[in-house]
């Protein structure tokens, strides 16, 4: 590693910050005006055109408010829990690619740049780590409050997240199989991002462009259902279900500390939207890309992959518009007696036809 | 159960297209756009004039014997050389607890000279109780017609609705008798002068 690509990486880091935090800043607004909508109302209007300032202005309030800390606080856990939460929030999307790769001439020649912060050869293991780390700050806050609705919004989290976590898991292996089996990713695993990308380039029969989803429909929506338990948020937000235990594990916190775990659920959901879009839609891909090619491509990409990332986030906030929180029971039934299942099925169905592919039938 | 969420999903998908391309939103920016409110909207009350700046208040006390709520005090006195009402006597102290107003409208209906109407202005948030009594400097309308408003200067006050006075007195027939269709069972006001009547209602309608 030399002195150019250490920039390029610390530029893309710093690039991957500015991006989460000023698209956390537009999601919040866009979730409450797209919820407005849908309950017939105008949604935030006064702080900038349309209300679009209306995060700013929040997050400035938050930053000047007093932060309280509860006299029986475990004051290390309390005061690690939200930047847990942050951190383990953006790095998340540090192995995401948002865009094509592309060259630039240097000293040395031609270098490839490559639009994700991180090109790790595991990165969907990465995925796992990392959202699976990011319980802990549910469950530290949880703990650390000294307070019974926080324990009890905690508990809750560690329950959700050990259901839904093995289903997200799965519903993963099956990409990662399903990579190894139609690609020859020459020499790199499966479980990388960019090969896992690479492979959903081109099209079937010319038109139907060749996304995980279409074979992997089965995993997507597994995925899809524990990536809204794992971000905690409607009909899947008993973490911090405000009518039963006040605010969950949030209650004790205030002022910037509160602000942070805010952050880190839209950060969440902006990620595990980006990774939906990355494993099963193609990831930055879509038509015209390779004639154009160069930079405008490289661009262009970056819109087809926001494009994506967009629907999924809509999808998200409409859920949370409809449907209504489901009781605890419910939640664990669906993970456990449905969700893992299902997948654990189509895992074992793949891995025989894996098997099948690589090493021949048995009888043969 | 997918079905019901299909349901469910579908239902809010169909609201949002209809918000944003059909009707619009139901909720308005209040302070920047107003509602448009009934004709006989029970808001604040004024104390009109005769065109030619008298009050019409005659100090009958009427409306206070009227008040369920017992939160009007009217001390009448004799006029004046100079006369304020052309009646023997005028109002001469007038107040309205607005906290105990119940805004039933008894006193617009018991004054004999159509002095107290209600107004659409309804807002009437104040910092203390005293404020909350409106005496008859603030009642009153000024001689062109405009109301007094308690805080001119805020940025609620929507001087404009105060002109649309309630409608009751000018309803016509009212029991849907064909002979009064029309007619104004109204003086001339101050600012306004004769005010329209309301659409004609008639007792088919009102089955």
């Amino acid at each position: 590693m030399d002195a150019f690509e250490i920039w390029v990486t610390v530029a893309k880091v710093v690039g991957v910050f500015g991006l989460l935090l000023n698209v956390t800043i537009l999601l919040v607004w866009m979730e409450r005006k797209v919820v407005a909508d849908m309950q017939d109302r105008l949604g935030p209007m006064r702080a900038g055109p349309y209300g679009i300032l209306q995060t700013v202005a929040d997050g400035l309030k938050l930053f000047f408010k007093e932060q309280i800390t509860p006299r029986k606080a475990e004051l290390a856990a309390y005061l690690l829990a939200p930047a847990l939460a942050v951190v383990t929030a953006f790095s998340l999307f540090l192995v995401v690619p948002i865009g094509r790769p592309f060259t630039v001439s240097t000293a040395d020649g031609l270098r490839e740049i490559t639009l994700n912060a991180m090109d790790l050869n595991v990165g969907l293991l990465f995925i796992l780590a990392v959202s699976s780390t990011a319980v802990y700050a549910i469950v530290l806050a949880g703990w650390s409050s000294g307070s019974k609705y926080p324990l009890l919004g905690g508990v809750r989290a560690t329950a959700q997240a050990i259901s839904y976590e093995a289903a997200m898991g799965l519903a993963l292996v099956s990409v990662a199989m399903y990579t190894a089996l139609t690609y020859d990713s020459g020499g790199e695993t499966s479980l990388s991002i960019t090969s896992i990308v690479a492979q959903q380039q081109g099209t079937w029969l010319g038109f139907i462009p060749q996304w995980n989803i279409f074979p992997l429909f089965i995993p997507f929506v597994v995925f899809a259902i524990a990536a809204v338990a794992e971000t905690n948020r409607a009909p899947f937000d008993l973490v911090e279900a405000e009518q039963e235990i006040v605010g969950g594990f949030h209650t004790e916190y205030s002022g910037m500390r509160f602000a942070l775990f805010f952050l880190a659920e839209y950060v969440n959901m902006f990620t595990m939207s980006a990774i939906g879009v990355t494993l099963f839609l193609g990831g930055w891909g879509g038509p015209f890309l390779d004639d154009i090619g160069g930079i405008p491509a490289t661009l262009l990409s970056i819109g087809y992959f926001f494009a994506k990332v967009l629907v999924l986030i809509f999808v998200y906030i409409w859920l949370r518009a409809s449907l209504p929180r489901m009781r605890y029971d419910q939640l664990m039934d669906l993970g456990w007696k449905r969700l893992i299942p299902i997948a654990l099925g189509w895992l074992i169905l793949s891995t025989v036809v894996l098997a099948a592919r690589t090493f021949g039938m048995p009888w043969s | 159960m997918l079905g019901d969420l299909a349901k469910g999903m579908a239902v809010t998908f169909r609201r949002m297209i209809d918000t944003v391309f059909g009707r619009g939103p139901i909720t308005i920016e209040y302070p920047h756009t107003f509602r448009e409110k009934p004709q006989r909207f029970h808001g604040r009350h004024v104390l009109n004039r005769y065109e030619d700046g008298m009050e019409k208040c005659i100090g009958c006390e009427l409306c206070a014997g009227a008040c369920p709520a017992r939160c009007i005090y009217v001390r009448g006195a004799d006029n004046p050389e100079e006369p304020i009402s052309p009646g023997e006597r005028y109002g001469f102290v007038y107040e309205i607890n607005m906290l105990r107003c119940i805004f039933c409208a008894l006193c617009v209906e018991a004054c004999p000279t159509e002095a107290i109407t209600m107004t659409q202005l309804f807002e009437m948030s104040t910092t203390n109780r005293a404020d909350a009594i409106y005496t008859r400097d603030e009642l009153l309308i000024d001689s062109d017609g405009t109301p007094h408003h308690m805080f001119p200067e805020d940025p609620l006050a929507n001087l404009q609705e105060l002109v649309n006075a309630d409608g009751w007195m000018r309803a016509t027939a009212p029991q849907g008798r064909a002979a009064y269709t029309g007619v104004v069972a109204w003086t001339p006001s101050a600012g306004v002068g004769v005010r329209d009547p309301e659409p004609p209602q008639s007792a088919d309608e009102e089955s």
